[in-house]
């Protein structure tokens, strides 16, 4: 039997012809990621290096990233001082992949690490945040990781002690209907297989609904793959990776592009007809709470929330833009828009979409994490309800256990924005 | 015996366990204060010490599931709780075998809150109820780093093995 996609990248960071899933193997690291819990790690690996007489060095600064993103600009003094020891660990161990709290070169770490070519097909990248999954849309075996685990790799560049999943092969089929977007792909998925219908494995991406989908979408569909538990989701690489990592993230090196042998040993095999999707909501208080828009019933919504890792690119900005604009949010909503990155603040704002949504009402936030995990920027009042282009609508997720999340597509978001009710965009919006 | 002190259902995401709002707390030293915050009565009870160590949480699937935040983790080692659940959630087992926190996958328990159970190797018998149940052993490839009492030593192991072997070489 021939290999998954993950079991072929582990045995190239293992150096060994074969592995397979069950096996125990300790990969190399290609890109370590980490965001303000770097504070943490710091803290863990000084501790590793206690008593043992050895000076604490990083085993590749190079292969490091560090990324402001959770809380920014700082929301506490205790945040500020966490910033700032990471200022000083980057400095001290010279890690070059650092992006601060600037509008050049900030943004979202699940963004910045794909648009500035950090992250290449075939190789290993950890971080310590469970939607590291996201970079597996450009072919690579991308999860997340706890502080300590980061500190040990930080030590020795290796993950130690990894048992190599398993496989679920999703194929999608068909051609997304107008309005049904990425986003509504992977909430049906969820709902399909449940919270933890894919706990401890590999969620592997196929078909010509995939092969069609640029990479803005597969980001979406691989960061949301780990609400259905998955280690993982990972998209082949293919010309629309190389595509993307030559004209948007500027690589300039070596890209080697392989997929899963074709009689690779998958756990189980999911076929889903993009064609008979929907406009997809998940309800609160799970991501896998998810229902076709036009069955969630009539629910007024006070805070519009379009951004984040999961929909804060160029793409999902155009399609909140095209249905708000020369429109406007409906009294009483407050439309919160986080994009995703500075780099792509700057091409929104070329382009007019800024304009279109500020006109609009909605207020353009910096790119961040934002009140996707509810720290500040956005909290919700009791009995609240949030409609967001976010991943998660657990209780308490958007910083009130009495506010409602519901999660869905920008489309889905836009139009809502409008009525002040979750709307259908093929109804409500244009 | 453990005595279960709070009993939960399906998904008891990491935002439950510690939520959002008290991530820049990150020392686990300073985690123990914020466990099931926005559940006061518990959390107050947890704070006051009325909760010895050993005590025992039962909850459903997928216990631990969401953010990867470490806090969910050392927040409940540091009052040394004990997690009972049907499974665990993957980043959520990972960071609590690497911090010494105690889990027990055990996929059919059955337990209220006060019962008495007793937590043996291969099985928990619920002594409140006299039921019976299988437990599971955590993952193998973990095991390395149990024995070496969390991450932390066993790194520091890996590291100085490390060094030596250069130094010969």
């Amino acid at each position: 039997m021939g290999l998954t996609m993950v079991e072929k990248i582990l045995a190239r960071a293992t150096g060994q012809k074969k592995v397979k899933a069950g096996q125990v193997v300790e990969p190399k690291v290609s890109l370590a990621m980490s965001h303000e819990n770097a504070a943490l790690v710091i803290n863990q690996f000084l501790e590793v290096y206690k008593d043992t007489g050895l000076k604490p060095r990083v085993w590749d600064p190079d292969k490091i990233a560090i990324i402001l993103d959770h809380r920014v600009p700082a929301e506490s003094s205790k945040t500020a001082t966490n910033q700032k020891k990471i200022r000083e660990f980057v400095a001290a161990q010279k890690i070059k992949k650092f992006h601060d709290i600037r509008g050049d070169e900030g943004g979202i770490c699940h963004q910045i690490l794909p648009e500035s070519g950090y992250v290449l097909p075939g190789t290993v990248v950890v971080g310590t945040d469970s939607h590291t999954t996201s970079h597996g849309a450009l072919g690579a075996f991308s999860f997340g990781i706890g502080a300590t685990e980061m500190a040990s790799v930080w030590a020795l560049g290796r993950v130690l002690n990894v048992e190599v999943p398993g496989t679920i092969k999703v194929v999608a089929k068909g051609r997304f209907p107008r309005h049904v977007l990425p986003k509504d792909f992977i909430l049906y998925l969820i709902g399909l297989i449940t919270a933890e219908g894919a706990n401890f494995k590999v969620l592997e991406y196929h078909g010509p609904a995939i092969e069609s989908m640029d990479t803005s979408g597969r980001l979406t569909v691989c960061n949301m793959s780990v609400e259905a538990g998955a280690t993982s989701g990972i998209v082949p690489p293919d010309k629309e990776t190389l595509r993307y990592l030559r004209e948007e993230a500027r690589v300039k090196g070596k890209i080697e592009i392989f997929g899963p042998d074709p009689d690779a040993e998958y756990e189980r095999v999911v076929e889903i007809d993009v064609s008979k999707l929907e406009p997809m909501v998940a309800c609160p208080h799970t991501v896998d709470n998810v229902k076709p828009v036009g069955q969630v019933g009539k629910v007024k919504v006070d805070q519009i929330v379009i951004g984040s890792c999961t929909n804060g690119r160029l793409d999902d900005l155009a399609v909140a833009a095209r249905i708000l604009k020369g429109k406007k949010v409906a009294k009483g909503v407050r439309m919160l828009v986080f994009p995703a990155s500075f780099r792509i603040y700057q091409r929104a704002l070329k382009l007019g979409y800024i304009a279109d949504l500020v006109k609009a009402g909605a207020v353009i936030m910096n790119p961040g994490c934002g009140c996707c995990l509810g720290v500040h920027q956005g909290a919700l009042g009791d009995g609240e309800v949030a409609l967001s282009t976010t991943n998660r609508n657990f209780k308490g997720r958007m910083g009130n256990p009495k506010a409602d999340v519901y999660l869905c597509s920008p489309a889905v978001a836009a139009a809502s924005a409008l009525t002040g009710y979750i709307t259908d965009p093929r109804k409500g919006g244009k | 015996m453990a005595r279960v002190v709070l009993k939960l259902g399906d998904d008891i995401s990491t935002d439950i366990i510690y939520p959002g709002r008290f991530m820049a707390t990150v020392l686990p030293t300073e985690t123990p204060q914020y466990a099931f915050a926005d559940f006061p009565e518990f959390n107050a009870r947890l704070k006051s010490g009325q909760i010895p160590p050993g005590s025992v949480v039962v909850a459903g699937k997928n216990f631990g599931c969401g953010s990867s935040r470490e806090q969910a983790a050392s927040t409940l080692k540091g009052h040394e709780l004990v997690i009972v659940a049907r499974n665990f959630a993957r980043i959520f087992l990972q960071n609590a075998i690497n911090l010494g926190l105690r889990l027990v996958v055990c996929p059919e328990i059955e337990a209220e809150e006060g019962d008495e159970l007793e937590i043996l190797p291969d099985k928990i018998i619920n002594r409140t109820s006299g039921k019976v149940f299988k437990v599971e052993p955590l993952p193998r490839a973990r095991q390395a780093i149990i024995d070496a009492g969390g991450l932390i030593p066993y790194t520091r192991q890996r590291l100085l093995e490390k060094v030596a072997a250069r130094k010969r070489a």
